[in-house]
Formats: C-alpha cells, sequence, structure tokens
C-alpha cells in the first residue's frame, strides 16, 4: 500500500472497513461528519450496514443491540454526540460487549463551537456514564497514527469486551496527512460463546446490565475492575521526543503532542533541554512512564487545549511534591508553538533564578 | 377393559422457560408472554428469534423466554432491535416494551423505527401506568385517572392528553402493521394472538414494522382486584383506546 492523502475523518473510516468493521450508525455533527458521510457510499457498496440514526442516542444503541450479536460494530461523533451516547455507553461497559467510538473533539461546553478542543478529557477518561466502568480511550497526534489506533481498537475490543474510544481533537479530523492504509481484512464469521444468534439447539443465552442482587452486581463490578487492571498491565502506550536528557518536559496529547514537538525543537536551539512525553492510551494513562521520565527531568509542563484535565493525570503520576506547569487554551483556540515555547522559556528562566 | 387414549391439548409452549414469574397477581403480562410464545412456537423460529426486554415491569422477560435475549436501555429496545435486524435479516427480532417506555422515554426510537418500516416486530403492552416505579402517571394514563404522580387525577390541563400510539404510527409509510387488542377476556386474548401471528408473519415475510398494542392490567397500582382490573379496562380503556387494526398494508392483507 502506498502513501496517499487522507483527509483525517475519512482516513478513520477507512481504516474501520478495513478492520472489519460490518455495521456503522451515526449522526451528523461537525467536526465528524465525514467519517459518517465516508461510510454511507463505501459501506453500502460493500455489502455491508450503514444507517443515520434518529440521533446519538439511537445510534449508541443500534451499536449495542449489534454489538450483541458479536459482530464489529462501531459509531463516531463529537463532544455534545458523545454527551447523548453516555447512557448506551454505560450499558455496553455493563454488558460487556465489544464496541469501537471514534469521539472527534470540538470547543465546548453546551453547543460551544466547531473548532479543535481536549476539552472532553473527562468525558472520555471519567465520566463516560453512570458507574464504575473505564473505556480504553486511545489518542492519535497524526492522521496516520489514527488508522492505526482505530484498526487496531477492533481487536482490543473484542479482547477486553470492553468500549475502545479513539479520541482526536476536531483538528486531526479534518486535516489532510499522508498516510499508508493497513490491508483489508476478511470479516470474521466467528460467533463468540456469548453472542445472540438464536437459541437453536440450546437453552437462551441473555445479555443484561441488571443485575437485582447486590452481591451479583458486585461480582460483576469486579470482573470489570480485574479488566481494567489487565488493561492498564498491558495497554500502556505513549511516545516520546528528546525526551532522553530534557530538563524541561511537557507532556501533552494528540495535537498538543505535536505543537510541543515543534516548541521543544524551538527551545533546543536556544539551548533550552526541552523534551516531550506524548500520552497515546489516556486511559491506561501512562503514568509509571512518566513517573520514571520525570526523575530525570526538572519541570514538567503540561499543555492542552483545556483547562488543564490531563494535568490531575500527570499530577497523579509524579506525585504532589513535583513542580507540575500548566499552558493551555481554550474555546477551540489551538496554541501556536510560540505560545508553548514561550511558556518554555518562562519556565527556564525561573529554573536559572532557582 | 376399553382402552384409554389421551391426546395433549394444552402445555408451556417451548419458546417459554419452565419458572415462575415475578408478576402480580392478575398482572396480564403472563398473558402476553404465552401468546408471545405460542406464536413463536407455531411459526417454528424459536431457535432464530432475539428478543429485546425493556425497563419496565417485564425488564425480566428474558428469564421467561428460552430465546436469545438483550435487555435495553429504557425506551431505546427499537434501536436495538434496528442494529440486530440490519445485520441479521434473517433472524426474527422482538421488542417487548411498557408504555411509559415505548410512548415517554422512547417516543423518538419507535416512532423512527416505524418510519423506516425496520423488519421488527413490537409487542406494546398499554397499562396506562408506571408499573415498575410504583404507579406513576403514563403518557397513556387516562383523563381524571388517579397515580402516585396525579393523584387528583390527570388534569389535561396540567399534564396533555394520553398518547394513541398506534393511531400515530399507523400514519408512517414504514408500518406494515399496527393493531390494538385487549386481553381483558379469552375472546380478546384469541383475538390478540391472531393479531401477534399476523405482526411476526409481516416480519418473516419482510413487509415492514409491525406492532400489536395490548391494552393490559395493573391491579396493584390501579388498586382494584383482578376481577375489577378486568372490567376497568374494558369500560376505561376500551372506549379511549379503540380496538382493531390501524394499518394493515396490502401486502399484509395477502399473508
Ligand atoms: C433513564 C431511566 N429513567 C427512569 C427509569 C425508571 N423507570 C424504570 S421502569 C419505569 C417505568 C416503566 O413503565 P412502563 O414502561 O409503563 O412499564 P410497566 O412497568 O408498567 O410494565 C421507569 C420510569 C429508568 N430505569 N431509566
Amino acid at each position: 500500500m502506498a502513501r496517499e492523502l487522507w483527509k483525517g475523518n475519512e482516513a478513520l473510516a477507512e481504516a474501520a472497513v478495513r478492520a472489519g468493521v460490518v455495521a456503522y450508525f451515526g449522526y451528523p455533527i461537525t467536526p465528524q461528519t465525514e467519517l459518517l458521510e465516508y461510510l454511507s457510499l463505501r459501506m453500502v457498496r460493500l455489502g455491508r450496514t450503514f444507517l443515520q440514526a434518529e440521533s446519538e442516542l439511537a445510534a449508541i444503541n443500534m451499536v449495542y443491540g449489534v454489538a450483541c450479536t458479536g459482530v464489529r460494530v462501531m459509531t463516531s461523533s463529537s463532544s455534545p454526540g458523545i454527551s447523548l451516547m453516555q447512557e448506551g455507553l454505560s450499558y455496553i461497559a455493563a454488558s460487556e460487549v465489544p464496541v469501537v467510538l471514534v469521539d472527534i473533539m470540538r470547543g465546548g461546553p453546551g453547543l460551544g463551537n466547531i473548532q479543535p478542543s481536549q476539552g472532553d478529557y473527562f468525558q472520555v477518561t471519567r465520566s463516560c456514564g453512570h458507574g464504575d466502568f473505564r473505556p480504553l480511550v486511545l489518542a492519535p497526534a497524526t492522521v496516520q497514527e489514527g488508522v492505526d489506533l482505530v484498526y487496531e481498537a477492533f481487536d482490543l475490543a473484542e479482547k477486553y469486551r470492553t468500549v475502545v474510544i479513539v479520541v482526536a481533537d476536531g483538528n486531526i479530523g479534518q486535516m489532510m496527512e499522508p498516510a499508508e492504509m493497513p490491508p483489508m481484512r476478511d470479516i470474521s464469521t466467528e460467533q463468540p460463546d456469548w453472542a445472540l444468534v438464536g437459541a437453536d439447539g440450546r437453552s437462551h443465552r441473555i445479555i443484561t446490565s441488571l443485575f437485582l442482587s447486590a452481591e451479583k452486581l458486585e461480582t460483576l463490578n469486579l470482573r470489570l475492575q480485574a479488566k481494567v487492571q489487565r488493561v492498564r498491565e498491558n495497554e500502556v502506550r505513549y511516545r516520546e521526543h528528546r525526551a532522553e536528557d530534557a530538563d524541561i518536559l511537557m507532556v501533552g496529547f494528540g495535537t498538543m503532542g505535536r505543537i510541543a514537538q515543534t516548541a521543544a525543537d524551538m527551545a533546543r536551539q536556544k539551548g533550552i533541554r526541552a523534551g516531550v512525553f506524548r500520552p497515546v492510551s489516556l486511559f491506561p494513562f501512562p503514568s509509571a512512564a512518566l513517573e520514571t521520565r520525570s526523575h530525570q527531568a526538572r519541570r514538567i509542563l503540561v499543555v492542552e487545549m483545556s483547562a488543564g484535565q490531563m494535568l490531575e493525570d500527570v499530577r497523579l503520576a509524579v506525585g504532589k511534591d513535583y513542580p507540575v506547569e500548566f499552558y493551555g487554551r481554550m474555546g477551540g483556540v489551538i496554541p501556536l508553538p510560540d505560545e508553548v515555547f514561550d511558556a518554555v522559556e518562562k519556565i527556564h528562566a525561573e529554573m536559572c533564578h532557582d | 377393559m376399553t382402552e384409554v387414549t389421551e391426546e395433549l391439548v394444552y402445555q408451556r409452549p417451548e419458546s417459554l422457560t419452565q419458572v415462575h414469574t415475578h408478576y402480580c397477581p392478575g398482572c396480564t403480562h403472563g398473558t402476553a408472554h404465552r401468546l408471545v410464545g405460542e406464536v413463536l412456537d407455531e411459526l417454528n423460529v424459536r431457535g432464530r428469534t432475539i428478543g429485546i426486554a425493556p425497563v419496565g415491569c417485564s425488564v425480566l422477560a428474558y428469564y421467561y423466554f428460552d430465546v436469545d435475549f438483550a435487555e435495553a436501555a429504557h425506551g431505546r429496545a427499537p434501536a436495538m432491535a434496528t442494529g440486530m435486524k440490519r445485520t441479521h435479516p434473517d433472524k426474527v427480532i422482538f421488542t417487548y416494551q411498557g408504555d411509559g417506555d415505548l410512548a415517554a422515554i422512547g417516543t423518538g426510537e419507535i416512532v423512527h423505527a416505524a418510519g423506516r418500516g425496520e423488519n421488527i416486530t413490537v409487542i406494546f403492552i398499554n397499562n396506562a401506568i408506571y408499573g415498575m416505579t410504583g404507579g406513576q402517571m403514563a403518557p397513556t394514563t387516562l383523563e381524571d385517572q388517579k397515580t402516585s404522580s396525579s393523584p387528583l387525577g390527570r388534569d389535561v390541563s396540567i399534564a396533555g392528553y394520553p398518547l394513541r400510539m398506534c393511531e400515530l404510527l399507523a400514519t408512517l409509510d414504514g408500518a406494515a402493521y399496527i393493531s390494538r387488542q385487549s386481553l381483558h377476556d379469552v375472546r380478546h386474548i384469541r383475538r390478540a394472538k391472531k393479531a401477534i401471528l399476523t405482526a411476526f408473519k409481516t416480519q418473516m415475510a419482510g413487509l415492514g414494522f409491525s406492532m400489536v398494542e395490548l391494552l393490559s392490567t395493573c391491579s396493584t397500582n390501579w388498586k382494584m382486584d383482578p376481577v375489577e382490573s378486568l372490567e376497568w379496562l374494558r369500560d376505561n380503556m376500551i372506549p379511549y383506546f379503540p380496538l382493531g387494526d390501524f394499518k394493515v398494508a396490502e401486502a399484509v392483507k395477502e399473508l
């Protein structure tokens, strides 16, 4: 496969097709809509299922229905739409059926705007619906990485029987970049032993999230927590840029990770040893790796397109005594590398005074 | 000695499990379950049927049907059914929903499933009240009917008017078969079964959306004994919710 120029949203959609997604349900919302539009033709041409739902509420429950039958299914949306999907995500998590969700974040709160934002970090990593559950959350910084993560997301969703969210800001959904598509996979015809496919020749199977006895519901919760633990042990991903000898370590995900790279290069030219630690898995957060790296750095600068949400995970990772600074913009404003560099330079100046 | 030959004339349908239900004495959910079970048996589709239970008194319906079953969020069963049927057109997919589930919180999902002509069957239990949560006003609660959240009787100047879902959905082109029946006596129960049979046949022939509304009782929350409940249904619900077929597509007539 050659490298081709792809629009982010369309590339993510094509990656899902190649991963063998059987059905897609969604509702238009900027800056995610091209994903839905792309699949409206691609899926139909392949004889697969595409349906534009009447709302995100309906879309996620259509997804839930398909997931109960054990075939690959996904939806995509952007911030306000994800809010509407939270009910369904909680039921899906409790039912332990695999689902892939792409979230192309926009500015909020409320109707906000259609500019790129990272203001839903809490939503995807903390509050994806009621109850104790944690989806696996992956955050690409390039179109290529998005393609690779969506392609893999289906395997992860099935492996852990969980919700996998690929989350990016609108910038990544909208921009065009060269990307190489993974090979086309056959649609799996395997039926998992929990799938609802009709009780021919056996007694019935039930998929439910209702457990009226407290002990039984606690058992489910313990199983979900054990799953979270396995995810924590096996699915941590992060990337670094000039981090090995950095005095000032920037931590940013997605688009902010890229901007931080440029800012680090600018700082290096000025003789400031700056580097970048970019979490790719937001849950599980790469806490241990970051903590290790923090020993060698002297200051951490968290950069986000939000008021500082991932910041809390960074603080939890490095402890309350570690000097952690923050620079962020909100409302859909994308910080320029200059601004981030200024923040680095300021910290550097302070360090020289120490 | 004369030989005695016996013929088995009545037994539990294979599509139902052999368990006691949790339903209150006098509740018609059991009757509705039995009718659906009989129909699935007669059509010989138990092995390829997937049911979807609602949030409401019939939330545990999956224990009573020996059929693969999922449990939906409140009101969302038609969306789940849509996903299942679209990806498994060879399966028989049905939802089983109460009036709060279908006509309040799930109004959007049912209207659009019908509008799209989803090839699914909906069994709609209208008992004019929220049973599970202890007898609050439902979208189908009658004018002046007392409930725990309309203690003075439903005041239409405050709460508006009861919804007639069959009439509403029958206006949609995607709806192929829409019928309202009642479970208050044997004669009507037999008719209800015929309608349920037609609804499933509609789906199996791929003709579009089918729904049977079953007027039902809730003795506990209506605060009546079972016999009084059946009479109350007959005398109060049927005048507001007339029985009969509201939509029978041409192709359904030929089934
Ligand atoms: C989102 C949500 N809101 C409210 C409830 C609480 N609730 C459970 S059952 C129910 C009413 C069900 O009434 P109906 O659909 O008429 O069925 P019935 O119990 O009468 O059979 C409500 C409001 C819930 N489970 N989920």
